[in-house]
Parts: C-alpha cells; structure tokens; sequence
C-alpha cells in the first residue's frame, strides 16, 4: 500500500513524555535510596528478601502473560508489585514468605481480575495483608537496624509494637508515645541524642529522644518503610514529574495527623484532646511509604481529583482508627485496600461536572 | 502571566515549538504543474464538478458547485487544462472526488494589480452571497461555510463577535504571521462581518506567545478606529476552540449540544477574516491559504502562501525536504492533524499546517491496558470522562457512551496526548460518534 514507513495512527500525533512503564520504572527508581537504606542497616540478608519478592513476582507475571498469550512483562508494574513486597517485609522473614505474597499478589489479586488496570486492590498489599495473616509470626519478629545500639531484650519491637503492648503493663502516667518510648528505654543512637539536643537548646524545641531515628529510620521494621527521609527524597522526583500528584498523600496525611492530633493523646493516662504525637505516627508504621507510594498507586485510587481527596481523607481515617482503636499497631494496609474497595463508589459521585451542561438544565 | 484569561476546565501544556516558523514571513509557495483539487473539502455534502476532461479553465473560476445550504463553491486555483476526475484520500482518510488540473496559461490574477472595491454600501446579503460564491469556509480546521455562520437564525441577535487568534495547536503559525502581516486587512475583514452581523462587541482572542501580534492588532484596531478589546489568553490547550475561547473571553458556556449563537456569540477564525477581506475587497476566491510547513524533520521549516489542491509533496520539497526520515507526516496541528501515507495528498481549504515529526517528537510506545491513571479526565475541557467512554465504545455500548456526554467530545485530543497507556482515545470517539449517527439515521 505505501512505499514508505510513515506511522499512521488517530490524534493527538504527539504524546507526553510519560507512559505506563516509564511511570513504573520511575517509582521503582525512586524507591531505590530507601531500599538501599534498608540493606544497609538490616544487612545483605534483606537483599535476598527484595530478590525473592521482585523474582517471583516478575516469574508469576511471565507465567500468566505466557498463558493468556499477552506481552506484559516489560510494563514494570510486576517487578514495582514484587518491589514494594519486598519492601513490606520483616528484614528476617524467611524466604518462601514474600514468594508467596508476589504468587499470591500477581497471580489472585491481578491477572484473575485481567492483569494489570483491571484490578481493584494494590496487588503488593493485598499480597502482604495475605501473608500477614497466613504467618503472622513470622511477619512480626523484627530486627533491630545495626545503626541502633542494642542493650536489653524488649527493644525487638518496633516503636508501634513497643507502644501498644507496652502500655498495656505500662502503671505510670504518660502522655505522649515518644516520651513513652524515652521513659521506658527504648534505644536511639547518638546522632539522635545529638540532633535532638542541639534543637532543644538552639531552636527552644521541647523533643523527645527517638523522633530523629524514626525520620533517618534508625528503628525496626518492614525492610523499606524505616527510612522516611529517602521515602520522602524518592517522592521529590516523582512529585516533580507529576507521576505523583499532590491530592492522595495530602489528603491522606493530613486527615490521618489532624485525626492523630486531636485524639491520639487520649489513649494515655496522663493524655487529652489536642495533644496527640503527629510526628511519632507519621514516621512510623509504613504510614509515609503507603501515602506516598502505595495509596497513589493509579490503577487502584480514584480517576478524579475530588475522589483521589475522598480516597485520602478515608485512608487517614481508617488508619487512625485501625492504629489507635485497633488491635494492630500499623493499620497502614488494612486502611489502603479497604480504601480501594470503596473506589467504584467514589468514582460514581465524583463524576467531572460537564462543560455546558449545567446551562442547558437552567435553560429548560 | 497573571491576569491573564483562559478557560477553567482541563487543556493541556504540549510543547510549543512555534519558535521553528514563527519568525519567518509568509512566502509564496511555487505552483505546482499538477493541481488536485478535492470536492469535498468544507464542511457539509461535497460540491459538484461543473468541468469535464479536456475544459480549459483560468485562475479563480468556478470548477466545483455548492449542492447544498451547508455546502461550498470551489474555483480554480491555476488556469490550465482539467486532466480528469479522479477518485482520491484526503488527509482524514474519507474518500472525494477531486478534479485534476494540469497547468498552462496565463495567471489572472497572480502579478497582476489588483483593485480595491468599496464594500461600505453593501447590504448584509449582498456581503454574504459575495463571501458565498467566493467559496469562504472557516480555515481554522472545522470549514464551516463562513455565508451559513454569518447567516443568523431569524429573531436571534449576536451580542460577540470573537475573531480567533488563538493558534493553539504547537509548530502551527500560520495565523500569528497573518495577524503580524495583514493586520490591517485583518481589521478591515473584522468591519465587513460586524456590518454583517451586528454585534455589540468585538474582541479577538490571542495567546501571549504571540505578544508582537497583540501589539499589532492592537494598533491596527486603534488606526482603523475599531472598538476592538485585543484579549490576551494565557497559553494552553485547546484554548483555540470556540466553546474554550468564548468561555475564556466572554465568560459563558456553548451549553452541551448547542452552537455559540445560543449564547449570542459568532466566532471567526483570523484566516477566515483574511479571505472574507481579499473576497470582498479584492474579489478573490478562496483558492490559496497560508499553512505552515514544520516539524523536526523538516529542514527549512517555513510559512507557506499555497495554492489549494498543491500536493504535500511538493511543499516538502520547497522547505528543503527532510533532515531524517519522519516517523509521522501530520496534515493539520499535531493536536487534531491526521497522519498520511501518500504525499501526494493535496493541500484543502481545511489544511493549516503540514508537519514532519521525528520519533523523538511523537513519543510513542507501546499500548498498556488503561491504568485508571485519571490524566484523560483532568485533561478534558469539555469535563468528559474519556476513559469510561472509550470503555462503552469498546464494548458498543454506544447509547451509554452518549449518555455521558460522547457528542460533546470535539476530538481535540487533549486525552490522547496525555495517555500513559497510549490508547487510542480519540479513535474510540470518532468511532462511538459515527455509530450513533449512522444508528440514529436508520432509526
């Protein structure tokens, strides 16, 4: 028909830059910095976690793409679904674990519902909340990060699970959980002590000892989630190649800190409205990892700006109540995949208003 | 850049590049030997040949006939021989037919002096049949009949008259070299269709990439002591759209379904005003625009005065041909254009630019499925839900697709060009449309 190689295709002839790989290999690119952290404080064993979840994950998405005989692979959704897998994971978790999250993940949570842009929950929480309840055990032993100079035997926990299970024999009265933590000896290394004390005397600051490990992520917990810094580094990027857009973590941390500050404080003996710790929450529990990386996942969160605003405000608060009221420390997962189950109804009141349309009512 | 007006709903911000063109002043293009001029190059049914094989025909007569109210004249843009009548493609893919010219003779009108005539005692319907047998269509890209716009339904008044300056569409600067040329004719066109219409207000919408053409028409309006308000727009797509365009400078919305005399207002293209002038005043039919020749393959990208029917090719040619092979030859903006195969293809009424894109510039890569990313959605300027529309029409589902909205879609491809999954957005609504015209039509 033609003797040359023109494209023919529908307008627009030009694109932006953007596609749905180049989206995902930018996230997982961004997620570097905290993924490198996380091997450097919990050891190269960890590495061999985030191999597992990204290889098995990737493994899963070949196996279904060569089954259903469509080409999938080179997206980069399945190796960013094994990633942040990998991410959620205990640095001691045994292997098999985090392989059967990514099976799980890429195989029940994405292709039974068509593979990717047809699922309705974030594959890799769907794949940890999974395992979470299948190995529980295994899925709460924490490591201590190697920067944190250990010295008694309680201090295994993260600062959530110290929280929660320590208040419970706690008898003296306390109001806020940094200063729970402080009281009741939770470690912090050096650099936190210094930190914290050049601010408290040079910025007439009144912080307890520990919020400057939670924020570098000198603390224990899921491999990725510890360094909220290179969380927040990685996110810069994103931000600015509008891969990620403002509306989903606003809403979300800020309703979860607004719902914190006003009751987070009335938990403690010695608490009461309007004193809860919003930066203790906000460093801790993956809560940062999840409104920056996971609730903006596009596939599973609202199409429209007033829903992804909705979508937000309702993982702040199912989070808060999960963490506060609840029986898990984190509640960061929980809050996320319940969030996407109520996307379709988000979606159908959160329709755009039409051009011209509005007008042609008031005219009849 | 505050203070600036623009519509409030979606558009996006594609990169410009009318820095390639727009410093070059428009040139008179080489005639071609071989003219094709199609039928069917205006909005409504095709014209009709009134030549044969083997007629001679001179520069500027009537070769193809209006067959309808929503129809237009066509005239000969070289004197020559007519060749025959052959079937053709345009630039969208649909069929015409299209009279061939071979070109011999002597031009004229071309090099010869042309004479003034005097429009000010003219009655409105003498303007409109001047501007009707001249074969004036809009040529910002719908090519409407100008004579059916500026006929205004009886009992309705227009309050606006808003000429089109905008230029939206990136590489294209066709009209910004118009407005920095002929502003004074521009100005003087503007006087023919307001005598014509009568409105209360003129104004004229320009992008503030085209700051000189601002000043320009602001001090032409001044000389020829014209009330016009020289509104100038903040950039973004599509701002050069009517129902964008109104909203920007009047305020108000085309509501869903309707044309912009519902809310009292007549949009002009600049082009368009340019050729209402030369057919009035200079009595010249529509048989030559100004297009742009652009992109990034294009050696020697240019401003182009091109006789309608003029084969792409040959304008490539003029512009020094391509630096590397192009992934995409656009017919139009890179916005709404269409892309060709055959550079044969000849140039229409319709045609405002002709675009060679390296594959650096199209930015393709392979189709996903749709990842509910919601960029179609905040892109929309007609607030549409792009992707839950294609869905329907995936699933020919059309009369769904229609309740949310399908008809207002302007195909101005503001979706398609931010889609991560690269799906064919615009594809799906043209396709959608037709469906439902052809299912309304057998009804």
């Amino acid at each position: 028909m033609s003797d040359n190689n023109l494209i023919i295709e529908s307008s627009s002839q030009i694109k932006q830059f953007d596609s749905t790989s180049s989206v995902m290999w930018a996230v997982s690119l961004c997620l570097l910095p905290a993924g490198v952290w996380g091997v450097w404080v919990f050891g190269l064993k960890v590495l061999g976690v985030l191999f597992a979840s990204i290889l098995s994950a990737v493994v899963a998405e070949a196996a279904m793409a060569f089954l259903l005989k469509k080409n999938t692979l080179k997206d980069g959704s399945a190796f960013l679904t094994g990633l942040l897998i990998g991410f959620n994971m205990p640095p001691s978790i045994p292997y098999y674990i985090p392989v059967v999250a990514s099976v799980f993940a890429i195989v029940v949570v994405k292709w039974t519902f068509g593979g990717l842009g047809g699922n309705f929950m974030n594959p890799a929480l769907a794949g940890r909340v999974f395992v979470f309840f299948s190995w529980t055990g295994p899925m709460t032993k924490w490591t201590m990060p190697k920067t944190l100079e250990t010295f008694d035997a309680i201090t295994n926990a993260t600062p959530l699970g110290h929280l929660k299970s320590g208040l419970l024999e706690y008898t003296g009265i306390v109001d806020r959980p940094a200063r729970f933590l402080a009281e009741t000896g939770y470690p912090h290394t050096k650099m936190d002590s210094g930190i914290t004390t050049w601010l408290n005397t040079n910025m007439g600051l009144d912080l307890s000892h520990g919020y400057i490990d939670m924020f570098l992520g000198n603390i224990p917990g899921s491999l990725g989630e510890v360094s909220v810094a290179l969380l927040l580094l990685g996110s810069i990027y994103l931000f600015i190649r509008k891969i990620i857009t403002w509306e989903i973590p606003v809403s979300y941390i800020a309703s979860f800190g607004i719902l914190i500050w006003i009751f987070g404080g009335t938990r403690y003996s010695g608490g009461s409205y309007f004193n809860g710790d919003v930066l203790f929450h906000l460093f801790t529990g993956g809560l940062i990892l999840g409104a920056l990386y996971m609730a903006t996942d596009i596939v599973t969160s609202p199409t429209t700006r007033k829903g992804m605003i909705i979508f937000g405000i309702g993982a702040g608060i199912l989070t808060f109540l999960i963490r506060i009221y609840g029986s898990f420390p984190e509640g960061v997962s929980l809050a996320i995949i319940l969030m996407n189950i109520f996307v379709p109804m988000i979606e159908q009141y959160t329709q755009p208003k039409r051009f011209g349309v509005q007008l042609k009512r008031e005219g009849k | 850049m505050k203070g600036l007006k623009t519509f409030n709903r979606g558009g996006v911000h594609p990169p410009g590049r009318k820095y390639l063109s727009e410093n070059k002043p428009i040139k008179n293009a080489v005639i071609s030997d071989l003219s094709v001029i199609a039928l069917s190059q205006h909005l409504g049914s095709p014209s009709e040949s009134i030549v044969n094989p083997g007629d001679i025909v001179r520069e500027g007569m009537l070769i193809g006939k209006s067959t309808g109210f929503i129809s237009g004249n066509i005239h000969s843009p070289v004197p020559g021989t007519v060749k025959e009548i052959s079937d053709i493609y345009l630039p969208n893919g649909m069929t015409s037919k299209a009279i061939v010219i071979e070109m011999e003779g002597e031009f004229d009108r071309l090099g010869k002096e042309t004479i003034e005539t005097n429009w000010e005692h003219l009655s409105g319907k003498e303007l409109i049949e001047i501007i009707n047998s001249n074969g004036i269509v809009g040529l910002g890209g719908a090519t409407f009949p100008a004579n059916v716009k500026f006929t205004l339904p009886r009992g309705k008044k227009a309050e606006y008259l808003v000429i089109n300056g905008v230029e939206c569409e990136p590489y294209l600067t066709a009209d910004h070299r118009l407005m920095l040329e002929k502003a004074d004719q521009i100005i003087e066109g503007i006087k023919i269709i307001a005598s014509i219409i009568k409105p209360e207000k003129l104004a004229i919408g320009i992008e503030i990439n085209k700051e000189n053409a601002i000043k320009i028409i602001k001090e032409a309006a001044l000389r020829a002591d014209l009330p016009l308000d020289v509104v100038s727009l903040k950039v973004k797509y599509p701002q050069g759209d009517e129902k964008q365009l109104l909203k920007a400078v009047t305020g108000r919305e085309v509501p869903s379904g309707a044309l912009p005399m519902e809310i009292a207002c007549v949009v002009s293209n600049v082009g368009t005003v340019n050729a209402i002038y030369e057919a009035v005043v200079l009595g010249k039919p529509l048989i030559e625009r100004v297009i742009t020749v652009s992109g990034g393959a294009i050696k020697n990208p240019q401003n182009l005065k091109v006789r309608i029917g003029t084969p792409i090719k040959s304008l490539i040619e003029e512009c020094g041909g391509f630096t590397e092979e192009p992934a995409k030859v656009v017919v139009g903006g890179p916005m709404m254009g269409f892309a060709i195969y055959d550079l044969d293809t000849p140039v229409t009424k319709g045609t405002s630019g002709i675009l060679a894109l390296t594959s650096k510039e199209v930015r393709g890569a392979s189709q996903t499925a749709c990842v509910s990313c919601g960029r179609c959605i905040a892109a929309c300027p007609m607030g549409l839900n792009p992707t839950t529309l294609f869905k329907y029409i995936d699933h020919t589902e059309y009369e769904n697709a229609e309740s949310i909205g399908l008809m207002d879609c302007k195909e101005c491809g503001s979706c398609g060009y931010v889609c991560l999954a690269r799906i064919p957005l615009i594809q799906g609504m043209r396709l959608g449309k037709r469906m439902l015209r052809t299912k309304k039509v057998k009804a």
